[in-house]
């Protein structure tokens, strides 16, 4: 474990990433006892521009809402719809690209075949159409998210266990009669864990981006405040008001850059023999 | 001719001292949004069809501000003391674009055999209509089976348009090539239409009155984007932006513009009142407490600022302040959280959660709905709001599968034609969304509107009308919310653009541009 620090310190990409994400996570914790009253209360005026009054200094929105307020509640959303659309994604992907890569032959296909069409579809242009039939929800946002994003994880899993597979402590465990399932789980899936997890930092980046791109179309929870929502509902008056779409872009660019930092640290860290090129 | 500039120049000086003499010459540029579907204003009377159509087209009278009649086709009219019989005089000397002459035959075909086919809403009204003829060429009489307090109300262009018989008699209305190149009485002409871009109209020469209409051309631009719409009229592409050619947003800017002139008046025939629709049938909406509290809870005041600049009046009741019989002698619904949460506490609101649809027309409503649902939050009410696309809203609406739901419906000018239907129980079936849609059921209130209508003189329907009012109010049928204001916004150098009560869709009759 202090190896691990010691490595992913050495990259200070990673650090700062995660300095970020930390202050991120701290905010949308703590955001209810920051900010008590909700985010959707009309405080001020509408088009309060920022720096003009202490008490909301990132100004008001176009119906007087406190943009700071709007920013820690849309920091839970998208730190939400990040975290459990990966966990989605990775529980439909890793079974299916294990058992794709460890039975092979025709069961390999089939699977193949199946991952494969869900990759010919452009992802974005599911998630709309899946978001759209079952009107826009948190759950339904976090479903489509799951469902577009679980290919990749599966061709990665895939490709892992195919050459652990005919490693020789494989083979030993088969001797030795542990079950399909045992072996699976036991030998082969435990010692894919790192490129998952780096993997998995870069798709709670994209899910976060994602869903700022569904609710920037109008295709958010229309009861929660996400960023998404926060600069899609900001770009028709974007020539009045440049604030409400700034704040909350800045704030989806330094989650989402922190994310990609740490997953490079992580990927330093997870493979040591990886030598860094160039350092 | 130095001589003659002069006087010119005189005149104009008297004229701006006095009252500015209309000029002839010069073409108005207009935004036309959306483009309309047909001009054929017989068989389609959407919004942007009447604006286009309702210079091409006429009817028998117009309506000033007040929603008086004035004269139109007809010159003048006659009511028999009965309330039954309706006597129309005609212009002698009106021609159809084709060179065609107008005779009370048009009339007859028009309302009694054309319209009473293709024009649902005029259908109702003629349900009390016995006959109609012309006794000659000039002259068309209507008779009623019963008297009709509305009935001078539903000559207008967009609800009795005239058509020419000589085109449409015999004929299959909905395909008759002439479809494509509308003709009618009206000041000017329909000349091209290139689908996408533009329709042009062209002075009318043969009009039947002196000297009108004093612009040489209308050219409507079709620009399907909000924000390039704004752009048009900051550019000077085009002069003139009809009431929702624009977001709300934009309309301050717009109108801080210099020689930009902004009314919101030439709307008083729609009457366009927003409300909510509130289920009456179950959940929490069912109990009145509930429906009142909502009212209480609302800050109309601040929804009118905020999001429609200003423009607009927080709606009394029932009845547009412009329509024919209003009251504000009604129950007044402040805002006021307090009363909101007393009459709560009393029905014992358990926090269910109500679901409210948006209107799905764009940005104004969706943040309409979130402002109202945070005023209902304050006052203990749960609110989740459901996205819809337009499809989406009009199938929940028809189905009656709704909490509470945004809306906005027209008046035209009297309680009897754009009010009773959303509250009369013999109105309540499902599959449609102008109807009662909320299920309010009241035997009174369905009394005293049918009363009202046939009732013959104003203060016997002024009675009963406020009557009905009073009543409505105090049951919160459904939560009213602004009477909206479209405003139109045009370069002040565009003269007498807004006169009646129907504005820019027969306003070009009258308009000129200032040199």
């Amino acid at each position: 474990m202090a190896d691990f620090w010691k490595r992913f310190s050495r990259n200070r990409g990673a650090v700062i990433g995660l300095a970020i994400l930390a202050i991120v996570i701290l905010v949308a914790l703590l955001a209810p006892l920051i900010f008590p009253q909700s985010p959707w209360r009309m405080v001020q005026r509408p088009f309060l521009p920022p720096f003009a009054m202490d008490q909301y200094p990132l100004g008001t929105d176009a119906l007087g809402r406190d943009v700071i307020s709007g920013l820690a509640y849309g920091a839970q959303v998208s730190l939400l719809v990040g975290l459990v659309s990966t966990v989605a994604a990775l529980l439909i992907g890793i079974p299916i690209g294990a058992l794709a890569g460890y039975f092979g032959g025709w069961v390999d296909d089939a699977l193949m075949r199946f991952t494969e069409f869900f990759q010919t579809v452009p992802s974005f242009a599911l998630a709309i159409v899946l978001v759209a039939i079952f009107q826009p929800s948190i759950e339904s946002i976090i479903a489509a998210i799951a469902i577009v994003s679980w290919p990749p994880v599966a061709r990665l899993v895939r490709g892992e266990v195919l050459s652990l597979r005919s490693r020789e402590y494989v083979e030993a465990a088969i001797l030795s009669g542990q079950t399909s399932l045992t072996i699976i789980l036991r030998q082969v899936l435990p010692n894919t864990i790192s490129p998952i997890i780096v993997l998995a930092s870069l798709m709670v980046a994209t899910a976060i981006l994602l869903e700022s791109s569904l609710s920037f179309l109008g295709l958010g929870d229309p009861n929660l405040m996400s960023w998404g929502y926060m600069i899609g509902a900001a770009r028709t008056v974007i020539r009045q008001a440049w604030w409400l779409s700034f704040f909350p872009g800045v704030a989806i660019l330094l989650t989402v850059l922190a994310l990609n930092l740490i997953g490079e640290g992580l990927n330093d860290a997870l493979n040591p023999r990886l030598a860094r090129r160039g350092k | 001719m130095l001589k003659r500039l002069t006087t010119l120049a005189a005149a104009m000086l008297v004229s701006t001292a006095l009252h500015a003499e209309p000029v002839s010459g010069g073409r108005a540029n207009v935004v036309i949004q959306p483009e309309p579907p047909s001009l054929m204003m017989g068989l389609v009377q959407n919004g942007p069809t009447q604006m286009v159509a309702g210079q091409i087209y006429e009817g028998l009278l117009r309506y000033d501000e007040k929603l008086q009649p004035m004269p139109q086709l007809a010159k003048s009219w006659e009511v028999s003391e009965d309330g039954l019989t309706y006597t129309f005089k005609l212009h002698d000397n009106v021609k159809w674009h084709d060179g065609e002459p107008f005779t009370s035959a048009d009339v007859v075909f028009s309302a009694d055999v054309f319209l009473r086919e293709t024009h649902a809403r005029l259908r109702t009204s003629l349900e009390h209509v016995e006959s109609i003829t012309a006794p000659d060429d000039t002259t068309v009489v209507f008779k009623l089976k019963q008297p009709f307090g509305p009935f001078l109300g539903i000559f207008e262009a967009g609800t009795m348009p005239m058509v020419p018989k000589h085109i449409y008699e015999g004929t299959d209305y909905k395909n008759n090539p002439a479809n494509n190149t509308p003709i009618g009485t009206g000041p000017f002409k329909f000349e091209e239409w290139v689908k996408g871009s533009h329709i042009l109209l062209t002075k009318f020469e043969d009009y039947y009155e002196e000297g009108k209409p004093y612009l040489d051309e209308i050219y409507w631009h079709v620009i399907p984007d909000a924000a390039s719409r704004a752009v048009a009229y900051e550019t000077g592409v085009v002069d003139i932006l009809p009431g929702g050619s624009v977001e709300n947003f934009d309309v301050q800017r717009i109108a801080d513009m210099e020689n930009t002139c902004i009314t919101d008046k030439g709307w008083e025939y729609f009457g366009p009142l927003s409300w909510m629709w509130l289920n009456n049938r179950e959940g929490p909406t069912a109990d009145k407490r509930f429906r009142q509290a909502v009212m209480y809870a609302m800050d109309r005041d601040f929804a009118r600022d905020a999001l429609w600049n200003g423009l607009g009046k927080v709606a009394k009741g029932p009845v547009s302040s412009s329509t024919r019989f209003f009251t504000d002698d009604v129950t007044a619904y402040d805002h006021d959280p307090e009363k909101a949460k007393a009459l709560l506490e009393e029905m014992g609101y358990d926090g269910e959660t109500v679901r409210l649809l948006p209107l799905p027309y764009g940005e104004t409503w969706q943040r309409w709905a979130e402002a109202v649902k945070q005023n209902l939050g304050e006052v203990g009410i749960n609110v989740e709001i459901v996205s819809t696309d337009v499809a989406g809203w009009n199938q929940k609406l028809a189905e009656w599968d709704y909490d509470m739901a945004f809306t906005y419906l027209y008046q035209y000018g009297d309680p009897a034609l754009g009010v009773a239907r959303t509250y009369i129980s013999t109105n309540i079936a499902k599959g449609s969304q102008w109807n009662n849609v909320e299920g309010y059921e009241n035997k009174e209130v369905d009394d005293l509107f049918a009363k009202a209508a046939v009732a013959v003189t104003a203060e016997e329907r002024q009675e009963l009308y406020t009557e009905v009012q009073q009543k409505l109010v105090d049951d919160v049928p459904v939560a009213w919310l602004l009477e909206l204001g479209f405003p139109t916004i045009y370069r002040c150098n565009v003269k007498d653009l807004v006169t009646t009560a129907i504005g820019v869709n027969d306003g070009f009759k009258d308009a000129y541009i200032e040199k």
